[in-house]
This record gives structure tokens, C-alpha cells and sequence, in this order.
């Protein structure tokens, strides 16, 4: 190796972060490969958030970060220092089921259960985003912006949910319980 | 993966700083692609260098109307801004067409102008990719290319452009706004990406260090009628086998006094269709004009073994996309 290679190459791989993770600051040191996914199921001991592919194709490590859903498997843990991460372990406040969870159980909506903790955190990841009016790709594009929250008709949550796989194929019931959670 | 460097940039000279000081190294911006791109082998940085929370996160109305996006907007809040939906409805649909709701929330503008082609060869480090590995060969040209280009293809790459955004930035006459080592300069957004001829390894004209910090919309094609059409294998959620964006704006006198055409899917860049908006300007959009505007474009065509398709796919889905906007 060249000596203008030498430097970089003994720059720091590692950094300590600070993550804030269903409401608690956890500070770690995280090699700058791992990703948020393998950092909380590894490191932080929360297996609910799911590998699926490992590549964004699937949503079943969908987490909130900053309130927003994000796919955690493509997200490296270093560069979310000081984020606040919301995963399906700490959505239930208090005890109290979140209202999807329960809508989730009545309706039945899953089979073996891999997809459900990344479609319960997309499921209020969308709730907010429809809430702010942000359209989807079925939206009519004649509404023009600043009309208040969009409807959440199936068609709207099938779209909106696309990002989350079912390989049982739940989702008739996916789409009943996050419809039941909207009315 | 081998062990990198991490350095998280506080300015644009910072960045492109830190960027020239390391060789090897990549700006990481939502790491949409870059992330699974190093998981695949593909890309093997040194240093990252992450751009993401540089203060690039604006979209700004200017006085003359046009607006600035910074590169660090993510795709779901471009989608979503007031502004885009309501002026330039074409940008807004195109961005929704694209990834998934997890995705837009981490995908950046600047990302997706750059992110790289998804040709299984090129994401393969076992396959020959021209793109990937200069001199290895075209795996896709005699290999699985129904995905592939139809247009300005060559026998070294057949890749396509996967951007939904950047169809629809075509078609608005964007620019794209770079900083880098030899300081500032602007880009047509029609001139950013390249076509592959023989340095398929090279997508865009960016030079090695050089940052986006932004895109920007002119007030010309700002409030002008337009839309997005994506065909794909399923309803939501894949990559476009061809898509269309499209700006058209008729006179009083019914003529066609500004248009817009670009495709998606068909080639290594976004295709703009200059020879339609040639024939379609100046005249009233009949629905014979516009047939007769899109074939003229599709005539070069040079499609693959298995990907005759796409042809009329394109064809049908600009038809009606542009006879809708004429309607309007
Ligand atoms: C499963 C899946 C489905 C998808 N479907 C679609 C789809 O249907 N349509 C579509 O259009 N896209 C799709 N995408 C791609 C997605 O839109 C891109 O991955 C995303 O836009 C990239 O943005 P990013 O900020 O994450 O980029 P990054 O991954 O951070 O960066 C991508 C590249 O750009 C460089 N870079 C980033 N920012 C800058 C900058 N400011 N200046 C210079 N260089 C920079 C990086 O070094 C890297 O080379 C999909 C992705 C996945 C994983
Ligand atoms: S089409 Fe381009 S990217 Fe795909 S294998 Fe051929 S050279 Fe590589
Ligand atoms: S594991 Fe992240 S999307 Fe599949
Ligand atoms: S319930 Fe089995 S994958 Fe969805």
C-alpha cells in the first residue's frame, strides 16, 4: 500500500454513539459497518425488528427514527447518533397496546408473524405522513396541497403499506386492520 | 466488508475537504444505495464521508420563481412540499412512483440523481460488468436483459437509469448544482447523465470529489400541466420497465406552445424526446399528432433479444399521458 494510503487506514473504525431507543439513551460503540438494524438486535438485545432480505426490499426491519419509518437494515447505526428510535417493542405506552397492535390481533393479520413487527411500525409511520397530508402515488393529483389530512381508503393504505412484504400473503387482514385503526 | 472510516461533514467545504484528503472515500447520504451496494461488494469505500446532515435540507422559492432544492431534501418531503405539488405536480408523482414509504424518508435528492444502475450483473462481483470491472464484458447484453435499455445503448453497457426523480427533473429543464475542488458550476439535468458508448463505467459527467448541493426547478415550466406514468411488474413497489414524464402547455389558439417529454426504463439516462417535442410544437395536440410525435421518437429504438416490448409499452404510455394533458 502507498503511503498516502497509510493515514486513512489508521483512521478509527469504530465511534461511540448515542441512541435514544424507545425512550432511553444508550451509548455504545459501533463499528462504522454495522448497520441500526444489527446494532439493536445484536448489541441492544431488541429482536423485534426483523431481517428479512437485508437490502430494503422487504420492510421487515421497518423501526421509527425521528418518528419516521426507515428501514433499518440500510441505515448505519454511526450515522444516526443522536436519533430517537421508536421500534415494535416500544410501541405499546405503558402497557397499553398501541390501537394497531390490537387491531392486528382482532383481525388476524398475520400468519408466522416474521413481517408483522416492521408492518406495525410502518402502519404508524403512514398514520402520521396521512395525517400531514402528504399524498401517495394513488392520490388524486388535482388535490391541491394544504387540504388537511388525506383519507385513508384501502386503496391508500395498499399503496402506502407496499413497502412492507408478507410472504404468508396476510394482507386482506393487513389492510382490514390498518383500516379499523383509521375509522 | 473491510473496516472504513466515518467522518461526519459540518459544511460543503468541509466535505469536499475531507473527501479529497482520503482516497477511497464515498459521501454517504441516506445510504439507500450505497449501503446495500457495499453489502453487495460493489462499493468498497475507505472513508465515508457523510453529507446527509449538511445544511442542505431546504427547498427555496427565488424571486424570479424558481425553485432551489437542496441535496439533502429527502424524496418524501420533496414529494410532499407544498410547492412541487402544486406547480410541479409531474416531480411530486414521479418521486411517490419510486422505492417505498421507508425509502422516500431516507432517500435524498442528491442520492437518487446518483444512485446506480440495477442490472443483476453489475450487482453481481461474481459476473462480467463492463460498468463494474472496465474490460470484463457486457454479461446482460447476451445474458437475462428484459430490464434493459432500448435506446442510446452500446455494445459496451445496456444498463438503464432507475431514477424516477430524475425522469420528471428532465422533463422540467432542472439543473443540477455541483461544488468540488474546482469550485462551482450548473448542469443541465439532461446533460448530467451520461450515455454508456465506451466508458460505461462513468454515469454521470460528476468529477471525482465534486458534491451535489442542489437541484433547481425553473419558473419557465413552474404551473404548467403536468404528469408521470410508470408501467412495472407489480402495482407499487419495483423499478420501471418504462415510464413517462411529461409537461405540456397549449395556446389559446389550441397549439402546442411548450412541451416536455421524457422517458424512464429505456435508457442509460433519462430520455428526453426531443425529436417528439419537435414535431409537437407549434400545432394542436391531436391525438394523431401526439401518435405520430411519439413514434418518431421510438423509431430509434434499437431494442434487445428480449425486451421488444418496451417499445410500444413507452409508446402507449406517452400517448396517454400526453393526450390526458391535453385534455386538461
Ligand atoms: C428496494 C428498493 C427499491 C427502490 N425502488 C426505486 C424506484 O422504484 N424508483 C427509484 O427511483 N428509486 C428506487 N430505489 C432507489 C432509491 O431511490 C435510491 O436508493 C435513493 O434515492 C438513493 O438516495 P440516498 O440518499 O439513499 O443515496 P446514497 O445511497 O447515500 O448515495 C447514492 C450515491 O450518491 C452519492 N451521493 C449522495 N449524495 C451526494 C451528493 N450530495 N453529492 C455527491 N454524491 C452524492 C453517494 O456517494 C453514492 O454513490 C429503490 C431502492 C431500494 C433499496
Ligand atoms: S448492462 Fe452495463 S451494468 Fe449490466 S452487465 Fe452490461 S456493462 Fe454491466
Ligand atoms: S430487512 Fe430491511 S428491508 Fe428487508
Ligand atoms: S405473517 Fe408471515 S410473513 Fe407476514
Amino acid at each position: 500500500m502507498s503511503a498516502s494510503h497509510a493515514a486513512p487506514a489508521q483512521a478509527p473504525t469504530r465511534s461511540r454513539v448515542t441512541l435514544q431507543v424507545n425512550g432511553s439513551p444508550r451509548t455504545l460503540t459501533v463499528d462504522h459497518r454495522a448497520t441500526l438494524l444489527d446494532v439493536l438486535r445484536e448489541d441492544l438485545g431488541l429482536t423485534g425488528a426483523k431481517k428479512g432480505c437485508d437490502h430494503g426490499q422487504c420492510g421487515a426491519c421497518t423501526v421509527l427514527v425521528d418518528g419516521r419509518r426507515a428501514n433499518s437494515c440500510l441505515l448505519l447505526a454511526v450515522a444516526q447518533d443522536g436519533t430517537e428510535i421508536i421500534t415494535v417493542e416500544g410501541l405499546a405506552a405503558g402497557g397499553e397496546l398501541h390501537p394497531v397492535q390490537q387491531a392486528f390481533l382482532d383481525r388476524d393479520a398475520y400468519q408466522c408473524g416474521y413481517c408483522t413487527p416492521g408492518q406495525l411500525c410502518s402502519a404508524v409511520g403512514l398514520f402520521a405522513e396521512a395525517a400531514a397530508g402528504h399524498p401517495s402515488y394513488v392520490t388524486d393529483p388535482t388535490r391541491p396541497s394544504g387540504q388537511g389530512p388525506v383519507e385513508l381508503t384501502a386503496e391508500e393504505i395498499r399503496e402506502r403499506m407496499s413497502g412492507n412484504l408478507c410472504r404468508c400473503g396476510a394482507y386482506p387482514n393487513i389492510v382490514a386492520a390498518v383500516e379499523d385503526v383509521t375509522r | 466488508m473491510k473496516p472504513y472510516a466515518y467522518v461526519r461533514a459540518r459544511s460543503v467545504e468541509e466535505a469536499t475537504a475531507a473527501h479529497a484528503a482520503r482516497p477511497g472515500a464515498r459521501y454517504l447520504a441516506g445510504g439507500t444505495n450505497l449501503v446495500d451496494l457495499m453489502k453487495h461488494g460493489v462499493e468498497t469505500p475507505e472513508t465515508l464521508v457523510d453529507v446527509s446532515r449538511l445544511p442542505l435540507d431546504g427547498i427555496e422559492e427565488l424571486p424570479d420563481g424558481a425553485l432551489r432544492i437542496g441535496a439533502t431534501v429527502r424524496n418524501s418531503d420533496l414529494a410532499a412540499h407544498p410547492l412541487v405539488r402544486d406547480r410541479h405536480p409531474v416531480l411530486s408523482q414521479a418521486l411517490l412512483a419510486g422505492a417505498s414509504g421507508q425509502l422516500r424518508n431516507i432517500a435524498t435528492t442528491g442520492g437518487n440523481l446518483l444512485q446506480r444502475t440495477r442490472c443483476p450483473y453489475f450487482q453481481d462481483t461474481a459476473k462480467p460488468c463492463n460498468k463494474r470491472e472496465p474490460g470484463t464484458g457486457c454479461g446482460a447484453r447476451d445474458g437475462i436483459h428484459r430490464d434493459h435499455a432500448v435506446l442510446g445503448h452500446s455494445p459496451h453497457c445496456i444498463a438503464t437509469n432507475p431514477s424516477d426523480m430524475a425522469v420528471a427533473l428532465a422533463a422540467l429543464d432542472a439543473t443540477v448544482h455541483l461544488y468540488g475542488p474546482g469550485g462551482e458550476r450548473t448542469v443541465p439535468v439532461t446533460d448530467f447523465h451520461r450515455l454508456p458508448g465506451d466508458h460505461p463505467e462513468r454515469d454521470t459527467v460528476l468529477e471525482p470529489g465534486e458534491l451535489i448541493t442542489a437541484v433547481m426547478l425553473p419558473a419557465r415550466t413552474a404551473g404548467l400541466p403536468s404528469a408521470y406514468r410508470k408501467a412495472r411488474d407489480r402495482a407499487s413497489y419495483a423499478f420501471a420497465l418504462a415510464s413517462v414524464a411529461a409537461v405540456l402547455d397549449v395556446d389559446d389558439a389550441g397549439a402546442v406552445r411548450h412541451v416536455g417529454l421524457a422517458f424512464g426504463g429505456l435508457a442509460h439516462r433519462p430520455w428526453r424526446a426531443r425529436l417528439a417535442e419537435t414535431a409537437l410544437l407549434g400545432a394542436p395536440p391531436t391525438e394523431h399528432a401526439i401518435a405520430h410525435a411519439v413514434d418518431a421518437e421510438l423509431g430509434l429504438a434499437q431494442p434487445l433479444r428480449d425486451n421488444a416490448f418496451k417499445v410500444p409499452l413507452a409508446r402507449n404510455l406517452a400517448c396517454r399521458v400526453l393526450s390526458e394533458l391535453a385534455r386538461r
